[in-house]
């Protein structure tokens, strides 16, 4: 078991380093000057000379990696082209309303996706699956600033019942943010509840069919007892896994969701940089990102073996 | 493709699901998808002709002005034809939807045979794969289109990226079954050549799961194309997409949230139709998978 726990954890270590191989490689293999680039079209000489000295663009390719790679380990992600100040520090004051949206969004997703999908399950064939099932390709297809402006049209503008935009801290007033976050969150949740949902109810369909389902019910055992206790549990493995690879979703999902609904957070930072080709903002973005899917991916992995006690390793 | 169809081949499936025999395949609920997308193509393909006005025409005394007979739709806030927009808007939607597919089922079937059949390759290729997927697609695309510009072929290639490694998975675990089926290993044994295993041995076993995934590829191409526009990192602002579409109106939206909803309408349709052909696709093609979608 911790053998396997030390091997899954180092098997991070390769993916990442591609990660960090791609996002390097972008930047330099992108044909042209990159300090043009980054400097846009309106660059004067010396802005264009100091961006060059600041990439050290005259040294070769596996120099500037190993010197990127350096001040990477220092959590040093670089410099913003537009304010100047350090990008990590930017990140850092955005980051808690990403991560707030993020948890409730998770909150909610699950407790509404997995009731559904074993619903859709235990009911297969009746109209409630039919329903879950319409459900889920609906949330597919549907781009979440649609979702979006359409709860906003609803909900805020015709009914009235929550506020139209905007972001309060829940350390400050935790009544005021559900009231202002739980737009933005269901919107964020559709797409991934409608993918969660989806394999909760292939997982059970294939659990329901068990031979020990047929002898918990005919034990006489409560039949929410039977699905929840008995079946989900066995279900969950897969579930968790759908859960951890949709993240990336709820990782594209959060640049839209807090530029249509103005949250603070580091997606609408994210689109501010694209608007400002502010590149190193950019850069930054998508290695956290991808280092948050790398990691929650890992944590889901090492939680089989908790979930799921046949799970031995 | 010339290769003839072993017992299994995709081709075959593929055949039987076009030509539809006796028992009428395609359900209420694909149909009307089918009679859906064909509307959108047209509408978008002809669309110069369809269009009651120059999607680009501006005209100040009808701005945001509601529907009448000359703007069916309204206006918005340059008094451009809603209408026409969203019709128009429909063309860099399909283009980059098609092509998207195409481009990365190509190189995602070029590197998903060779690294299926020559171990040595799998590993590296492998690897990267699982590196290229572990950066949120939507992120691999801004940064692309950061770095190269809001061209049409940028946002492409930005979009297409992403798509590439999913696909060389999926041909990869297809390949990783079909060469340890006799007819390969028999075709080995013959000396046949490499490009005739690969091509006409393997290849045609990933044709029903390649067209299922090109559908879902497609409709998830089509949302990030609008996505990167909604964002300001797709398309140049001035060229009508749904996307870039909806981003103008995002100002307008309190006053008049049509100028919203009419291109999310046409983009989720359009989205759910080839979604909804996709599953269909898939029910046909890959009797495994039946049981987990139906």
């Amino acid at each position: 078991m911790t053998g396997y726990f030390i091997r899954r954890v180092l098997a991070i270590v390769p993916v990442m380093a591609i990660v960090v191989v791609c996002v390097f490689l972008l930047l330099r293999l992108t044909p042209g000057d990159p300090a043009a680039i980054l400097a846009g079209d309106t660059a004067t000489a010396e802005q264009l000379e100091r961006i060059r000295q600041s990439l050290g663009l005259a040294d070769s390719l596996p120099v500037q990696f190993a010197r990127w790679l350096g001040l990477l380990a220092q959590g040093d992600f670089g410099t913003s082209l537009i304010s100047g100040s350090p990008v990590t520090g930017m990140i850092a004051q955005r980051i808690w309303p990403t991560l707030n949206i993020a948890i409730l969004t998770l909150i909610l997703t699950i407790a509404i996706a997995v009731p559904l999908g074993v619903i859709a399950a235990w009911r297969h064939r009746t109209w409630a699956d039919y329903a879950v099932m319409s459900f889920s390709v609906l949330g597919f297809s549907v781009p979440v600033f649609v979702i979006g402006y359409t709860f906003i049209l609803v909900f805020s503008l015709e009914l009235r019942w929550l506020p139209v935009q905007g972001y309060v801290a829940p350390t400050q007033d935790f009544g005021q943010f559900i009231v202002r976050a739980i737009l933005p969150c269901l919107a964020l949740a559709t797409v991934f509840i409608a993918l969660i949902a989806r394999m909760t109810r292939t997982s059970m369909l294939e659990v329901l069919g068990e031979d020990f389902i047929r002898t918990a019910r005919a034990k006489g055992i409560k039949e929410s007892w039977v699905l929840f206790r008995h079946a989900l549990r066995n279900a969950a493995v897969p579930i968790l896994t759908i859960i951890g690879t949709g993240f990336a979703l709820l990782i594209g999902g959060a640049v839209v969701t807090e530029s249509v609904f103005n949250i603070p957070g580091i997606g609408r930072l994210t689109v501010d940089a694209i608007l400002a080709r502010d590149y190193p903002v950019i850069q930054a973005m998508t290695l956290l990102t991808s280092g948050i899917y790398v990691l929650i991916n890992l944590l889901i992995d090492l939680s089989y073996a908790f979930i799921d006690p046949r799970i031995r390793y | 493709m010339a290769a003839a169809p072993k017992p299994e081949a995709g081709l075959q499936w593929l055949l039987n699901a076009i030509t539809l025999p006796r028992h009428a395949r395609l359900g209420i609920g694909p149909t009307i998808a089918l009679a859906v997308l064909v509307l959108i193509i047209l509408s978008a393909v002809f669309a110069p002709l369809i269009a009651p006005h120059d999607p680009l025409l501006m005209d100040a005394t009808q701005r945001l002005k509601g529907p009448s007979s000359l703007h069916p739709l309204g206006t918005d806030s340059y008094g451009r034809d809603i209408l026409s927009r969203v019709i128009t808007g429909g063309r860099i939607s399909l283009v980059i939807g098609v092509s998207v597919a195409v481009a990365s089922i190509g190189i995602g079937l070029a590197i998903g045979l060779v690294a299926g059949f020559f171990r040595r390759a799998d590993a590296i290729v492998m690897r990267i794969m699982d590196g290229l997927m572990a950066i949120p697609s939507i992120m691999i695309a801004i940064a692309l289109v950061a770095l190269n510009g809001p061209s049409l072929w940028s946002v492409m290639a930005a979009i297409a990226i992403p798509e590439v490694p999913r696909v060389v998975r999926l041909v990869r675990s297809v390949v990783l079954s079909a060469r340890e089926e006799p007819y390969v290993e028999a075709a080995i044994a013959l000396g046949s050549s490499m490009p005739k295993i690969l091509f006409q041995h393997l290849m045609p076993n990933t044709l029903a799961p390649l067209i299922v995934q090109g559908t879902y590829v497609c409709a998830s191409a089509i949302l990030t194309e609008a996505i990167l526009s909604f964002l300001g990192a797709g398309v140049a602002s001035e060229i009508p997409t749904w996307g870039n579409i909806i981003a103008q109106g995002r100002s307008y939206f309190q006053i008049k949230p049509t100028l919203i909803l009419w291109p999310g309408l046409m983009l989720s349709l359009c989205v759910l139709s080839v979604n909804l052909l996709g599953d269909a696709a898939r029910d046909r093609l890959d009797p495994r998978l039946r049981k987990r979608g139906e």
